[in-house]
């Protein structure tokens, strides 16, 4: 008796590595166009770890995979010790609730009350009574300062109160990571302010990992403990904000330092410019 | 309170639509329970049938008693047999009858209309009415009367 | 110039595929909408919601334009039926066209516009602004969440939209015929209940709406599932919900109308 629970737990003791999710050899196409080329990634259980690229690097893409909402065309994708690709669907649908995912929108549900939407996860996945539930979303609106808009609908709130109330949904079951999907951008400075505050209180407080897929470089590696830069589909640079900010690789200088020319053209790939003013015809 | 209108509305609708089908059902195609009946066939062979269809009614002293099952062509006689559903409470119409086909109006539809006979005994099940009158066909009529070959006395 | 005529059939090829393609996906998606189990409570205040919005709001556009087209086949019906002595077959053609083709395919055109768009452009949108994948990261299944209940309410309110269509109609056609024309009301009503059959006419006339409900909703929810996640991409997947939808209508309903009345 005594045994095989020792046994159970070493073997999940096991699965539980360093990383909460690894990223082996990911390849995934758009049509013919490769959006990430056999790249590899580890995101350390409790950390933040900022994803910074240029506009159009698929970073939102690597959050689907990760969610498995999208399947890579090689590679494997490891959640706390799943392989994504073996999972059947019910199995990743509880794979899911591990994980929460603020959308970039916030994604609120607009046919329902910002107290439905914190309520819609805890509903859908637990026998709670109602008075627990009620409990449960107003300490979740209260951690993101908004227990007193519960009765609002979406369609009242300004952007950076949707996309609070969207964070409060995405911890409402208490998930073990959240990921981020441009949480900075569109916000003005005090609701910046309060999203790296919250995000950055969610981690210490609860130890939730935490993946911000960013191109507000200040705002993300004041917060990252690591941060991976994506280009052409490769991972460029990796380290912590330091490092990065003294890397002498001329890639990621560029994109650290935010200089518009470089080994990231300024120009979109074109004809050489004299003969293209000159060439008679068009 | 906003579920309860709701759940009203969609209550109100839902009755609406079957509502809408009852009275289709009653009112518009003339369905009653009694309808659908027990009945019993009746053959009747035709030389010319015209326009009568299945479905056609059958009627008896302008009450209508039936309705035509089906029509079909007869290989050995090369007649047309007609074979009726009869309402089983009419079980009294005398062998000797006359099932004749007529028109509703000058362009009206095609139904039998059935003239009593005088004999004792009563058609059954299956059997067929001896005594028949085919349509009448206006072009026929009319290209006679040209001719001037209609019987006067007819 | 030959490699020119190859590409243009290898491009022609690609479209072909792709239309193969897309009419398989949407196949897919009917299959599992309709078979999904929904797996979680209240799914029933999710179809009522629908069926509220799918059914009841079509309900005023239905029954005007049934009035209508009631009133003008009764006045049409009688201009020409009074030529030939026999306006008493008024109530019979009002009642036999209204409940074989105009209920179902009118409303079945109606219901495109108004429902089908509608449901279009919502599943359009929830999918642009992420809804659609946030419910799946939560963990529920947007088949069985979204689509199913929509697919349902339109599959259960189209006939019940046809038949308050073709009822409402004949009663245009009876204030029209009986209360303005003086047609006799007696043999208005027999007329039409002697040439109307319960199980060929109006039986009919509901499968067919069944059947257009279930392929204009079908058309509905999986080009708004479909939908490119832009405002240009929405507003054109409307646009193909109503044309597709109608041209599926009156397609189909010619063919149904051969199966149905064809052999008489």
């Amino acid at each position: 008796m005594m045994n095989s629970i020792s046994s159970g737990e070493q073997h999940s003791n096991e699965n539980r590595t360093d990383n909460f999710v690894e990223i082996r050899g990911l390849t995934f196409y758009r049509g013919s166009r490769a959006i990430f080329n056999n790249i590899d990634m580890d995101i350390p259980r409790g950390k933040v770890v900022g994803i910074m690229g240029p506009s159009g690097t698929g970073k939102t893409t690597l959050l689907r995979l990760i969610g498995r909402q999208l399947l890579p065309d090689r590679g494997s994708i490891v959640v706390d010790g799943q392989d994504l690709a073996d999972l059947t669907r019910d199995q990743l649908f509880v794979q899911r609730r591990k994980m929460g995912m603020l959308f970039q929108s916030g994604a609120l549900f607009t046919d329902l009350s910002v107290f439905e939407n914190v309520a819609f996860p805890l509903r859908i996945h637990s026998q709670l009574s109602e008075t627990m539930i009620r409990d449960i979303v107003l300490m979740k609106l209260h951690a993101v300062g908004l227990r007193g808009a519960w009765s609002l609908m979406p369609s009242e709130l300004s952007g950076g109160m949707s996309r609070r109330v969207a964070l409060a949904r995405a911890i409402a079951l208490d998930p073990e990571m959240v990921m981020y999907d441009e949480p900075f951008v569109g916000q003005d400075p005090i609701a910046m302010g309060v999203l790296v505050e919250l995000v950055r209180k969610l981690n210490q407080a609860l130890g939730i990992t935490s993946i911000i897929v960013s191109h507000d470089l200040h705002e993300t590696a004041s917060i990252a403990d690591v941060i991976y830069l994506i280009a052409d589909g490769e991972v460029i640079g990796s380290g912590t904000p330091e490092e990065m900010l003294s890397s002498t690789d001329a890639r990621v200088c560029q994109f650290m330092q935010g200089l518009p020319d470089g080994p990231v053209p300024f120009h979109f790939p074109a004809d050489d410019y004299q003969s293209d003013l000159l060439s008679p015809g068009v | 309170m906003r579920i309860r209108t709701l759940e009203i509305s969609v209550g109100a609708f839902m009755l609406a639509g079957m509502l809408a089908l009852v009275l289709l059902a009653v009112k518009v195609s003339g369905l009653s329970l009694k309808a659908g009946g027990e009945t019993y066939e009746l053959n009747a062979y035709f030389d010319n049938i015209g326009a009568l269809k299945p479905r056609s009614k059958i009627s008896m002293a302008g009450v209508t008693i039936g309705k035509v099952k089906s029509v079909e062509l007869d290989k050995e006689t090369y007649m047309a047999r007609v074979v009726m559903d009869i309402d089983q409470q009419i079980d009294n119409i005398p062998i000797d009858s006359t099932a004749s086909i007529v028109t509703a109006g000058l362009l009206g539809e095609q139904y039998i209309s059935i003239s009593i006979g005088g004999d004792e005994a009563f058609l059954r099940d299956g059997e067929r009415f001896e005594d028949t009158q085919s349509a009448l066909i206006i072009e026929e009529l009319i290209g006679k009367f040209l001719l001037g070959t209609v019987n006067k006395s007819e | 110039m030959k490699l020119d005529v190859l590409d243009r059939l290898a491009q022609l090829g690609q479209s072909g595929l792709g239309h193969v393609q897309s009419l398989g996906r949407s196949g897919i998606f009917l299959f599992l909408a309709i078979f999904s189990r929904a797996g979680f409570s209240g799914r029933g205040a999710l179809l009522i919601r629908q069926l509220y919005n799918v059914g009841f709001l079509s309900l005023i556009i239905v029954s005007v334009s049934g009035l209508f087209i009631g009133m003008v086949l009764g006045l049409q019906g009688y201009s020409i039926l009074i030529r030939y002595g026999s306006e008493g077959s008024v109530g019979q053609l009002v009642a036999l066209s209204l409940v074989r083709e105009l209920g179902p395919v009118v409303t079945a055109l109606l219901f495109a516009g108004r429902a089908g768009s509608a449901l279009t452009a919502e599943i359009g949108l929830m999918k642009a602004t992420e809804q659609l994948s946030s419910m799946e990261m939560i963990g529920v299944d947007p088949l069985k969440r979204v689509i199913a209940p929509r697919f349902w309410a339109g599959v259960i309110s189209m006939p019940l939209l046809a038949a308050i269509f073709s009822l409402v109609g004949i009663l245009g056609g009876v204030i029209v015929g009986v209360d303005w024309l003086g047609i006799y009301e007696g043999s208005f009503w027999s007329g039409m209940q002697q040439s109307v059959d319960f199980v060929d006419d109006v039986g009919n006339g509901m499968v067919k709406s069944l059947v257009f409900g279930v392929v204009v909703t079908w058309i509905a929810v999986f080009q708004g599932y479909d939908a490119v996640p832009t405002s240009e991409g929405i507003s054109r997947a409307t646009t193909r919900t109503v044309v597709y939808s109608s041209l599926a209508v009156l397609g189909l309903d010619f063919i149904l109308t051969a199966v149905m009345f064809g052999e008489l």
